[in-house]
């Protein structure tokens, strides 16, 4: 058994925190673009945005995430009339209206509602009374395991020679290699080719979050 | 037991990381920690990287090296770039476009074997300095048996960070240039480089943040960069290794067991002997020059040859040492040849200069006898000489014979002799030789010369 922090998690958090990172100050609202039955009125719009004068520093904890972009799409300026920026998917299709409300309600981010916004409020003023306890020259917690120290193994071989029974592990493979699946956009590659030596550099332009946020979220 | 949930470690890589960082001056952290990078590639199968961002094993240490200076390129100076830190981490796996089908083939058979990363700081200020510090740490890794370093087998690989500052203001925006597999590929890159950002900005352009690759074929580097911008690595600790734990002798507990215990003591106590020492060592041991140690130890498998030499001929170090960095390596750079392939043994030349030494041949001939010997047709020296007649004389009397001979047949030169014109008494010289078909030692004739005519 071993722990697996969930990339998705940390995907989830980033939506929230490339929204206020976008507008360091303010506090901007994070959307995905609706389908037209989802699209807010006005109303909402104009309360959205005095919503976003009213809270300059305090979501300023989101920052603790410090994303800037993530794999899923850069934040780009919306159009005239919202101020807000929009988070664009890359070409796979609608994502649907119940999707986003889960979305919204795991990353905390849904301000389409005063009762919303006030359950927010709750939520940071409840959180802000960590700040009464003193950790001065206190060290973080970072790990259950800080008292322990990592075990050593001597350095035999003791498993391998296992090639056949790995390459049976893909249906696509070549002279035992195994095969990736295309690039969702291949860039321009201007490496020699030079076989077996191209070192490369690691690059997150092959998948989209698409395969990654499986939909069990 | 409640350990299984905790990943486990290789001792030999904790080892490898000790004894790289005290050889190259670092403090080492008693306790350091793991993290896991995320990013998304076809060789990463796990989607993170294991690695030591926050507190890395190693951190502080220092890197020395000799450059040459002048235009003769003949005064050597010691420079030193610091070392920022040292960390453990996994390797991934290694993947090969294949344009033609437009296909990606993954090998995972590295995947998840420890590396070291050694982190410099920008204290080099072109690629030569790079080159020599980069060999430096080669030599030095390759003698810890840390790693072979073989950069062209990807045992050793090298990212370049390049950036230009005018002096004294702040340093400019880096680029970082990949795919360098020699340390000739690394200087040239990094040269390029340079200029490139030099001409950019001389044009009001600006630096990109980016990473570059390095073209061989055209000899510069090409933009990687793609739409995404900057990567999130999305940086957490690694929640299956506790935290890595050093002692030393004054830490070690009583009871320890001696299987999960690394003492960093011990192992400094176990440092072999580094490259900058042996150079000390054997400019002391033969009397050689700096210069001569460095170019031993910088060309793979001369220092062996040199040694070789040394144990199986009389003659001094000296000569020793002449003839592999004067003549065998010349003849090897001439045909671009490693030390390994050199087709005259160090067997061969330690005969050779063996005869040199007891006079039987003078050092011209001797020239004549290398080069039929680099020809590599399996004769020996011996033969070689009585093959073309090339044994000094050892009649005195012929000798003085054809000095005489050489007197009486050249009276205007022996004329410019007896008026003290320096340069007469080597054309005498000359022609004896050319007389006794090179078969004299030239000391020898002057001497009888010198006496001949009184001088």
């Amino acid at each position: 058994m071993s722990v697996q922090a969930s990339p998705t998690l940390f995907m989830a958090m980033a939506t929230a925190a490339t929204a206020t990172s976008a507008h360091p100050d303010v506090v901007s609202i994070a959307r995905v673009a609706p389908p037209s039955s989802l699209r807010r009125t006005r109303s909402k719009e104009m309360w959205a945005r005095a919503l976003r004068v009213r809270f300059p520093a305090t979501l300023n904890r989101g920052r603790g995430f410090a994303s800037k972009a993530g794999p899923q799409g850069k934040v780009q300026e919306a159009g005239q009339g919202t101020h807000s920026p929009r988070l664009a998917t890359q070409g796979a299709g609608r994502v649907p209206a119940a999707k986003i409300e889960h979305l919204e309600r795991l990353a905390l981010v849904n301000f389409g509602s005063r009762e919303a916004v006030a359950r927010l409020e709750k939520a940071i003023a409840f959180a802000d009374q960590l700040h009464a306890v003193d950790t001065d020259g206190v060290e973080p917690l970072e790990s259950v395991l800080e008292d322990r120290c990592v075990y050593l193994r001597s350095d035999n071989v003791a498993e391998g020679n296992c090639t056949e029974e790995l390459l049976r592990n893909s249906h696509h493979v070549v002279e035992e290699y195994f095969v990736a699946p295309p690039e969702m956009n291949p860039q321009p590659r201007n490496f020699p080719k030079n076989g077996q030596h191209s070192y490369l550099n690691k690059k997150a332009h092959l998948y989209t979050p698409a395969h990654i946020l499986t939909p069990e979220i | 037991m409640e350990g299984e949930l905790s990943g486990v470690l290789n001792r030999r890589c904790v080892e490898a990381a000790v004894m790289t960082g005290l050889a190259l001056n670092c403090h080492i952290n008693k306790k350091s920690l793991f993290d896991r990078k995320h990013y998304f590639y076809s060789d990463l199968p796990a989607g993170y990287q294991i690695t030591q961002q926050r507190l890395p094993i190693a951190a502080n240490g220092h890197l020395t090296y000799s450059v040459y200076m002048g235009k003769k390129r003949s005064q050597m100076t010691t420079k030193t770039v610091r070392i920022k830190q040292i960390q453990l981490e996994q390797d991934s796996g290694k993947s090969l476009h294949d344009d033609l089908r437009s296909q990606t083939l993954i090998d995972l058979n590295r995947a998840g074997v420890g590396l070291l990363e050694v982190v410099l700081e920008p204290d080099l200020c072109c690629g030569e300095e790079a080159a020599i510090a980069v060999r430096e740490l080669q030599m030095i890794l390759q003698a810890l048996g840390t790693s072979q370093a073989n950069m062209a087998e990807g045992q050793l690989r090298v990212d370049a960070n390049v950036s230009v500052h005018h002096p004294g203001e702040p340093l400019g925006v880096r680029t970082e240039v990949k795919n360098l597999n020699s340390l000739r590929f690394l200087a040239k890159a990094i040269d390029y480089e340079i200029q490139r950002q030099i001409t950019e900005l001389e044009n009001g352009g600006e630096i990109l943040n980016e990473t570059r690759s390095f073209d061989y074929k055209l000899g510069c580097t090409v933009s990687m960069r793609d739409k995404e911008g900057k990567q999130d690595y999305r940086f957490m600790p690694e929640p299956n290794l506790p935290p890595l734990v050093l002692y030393d002798a004054t830490s070690l507990p009583a009871d320890a067991d001696s299987q999960q215990v690394v003492n960093i003591d011990q192992l400094r106590d176990m440092l072999p002997e580094l490259p900058s020492a042996t150079r000390e060592r054997l400019v002391q041991q033969y009397g050689i020059l700096p210069e001569h140690s460095f170019t031993l130890l910088n060309e793979v498998g001369l220092l062996e040859f040199f040694q070789s030499v040394i144990k199986e001929t009389r003659a001094e170090p000296k000569r020793v040492i002449n003839w592999v960095l004067n003549t065998l390596l010349y003849y090897l750079k001439q045909q671009n040849l490693a030390v390994s392939e050199s087709p005259v043994t160090p067997a061969a030349l330690a005969e050779l200069l063996d005869l040199l030494d007891s006079k039987a041949i003078s050092s011209s001939a001797a020239k004549q006898v290398f080069e039929e010997l680099w020809k590599g047709e399996g004769k020996t020296a011996a033969q070689i000489v009585t093959e073309q007649q090339l044994e000094l004389m050892q009649d005195r009397e012929a000798l003085e014979q054809l000095c005489q001979a050489a007197i009486d047949g050249h009276p205007q030169v022996v004329m410019d002799v007896k008026n003290r014109n320096p340069k007469a008494i080597n054309k005498l010289i000359g022609l004896v030789r050319r007389t006794s078909l090179s078969r004299a030692d030239p000391t020898l004739i002057k001497e009888i010369l010198e006496r001949k005519l009184s001088l």
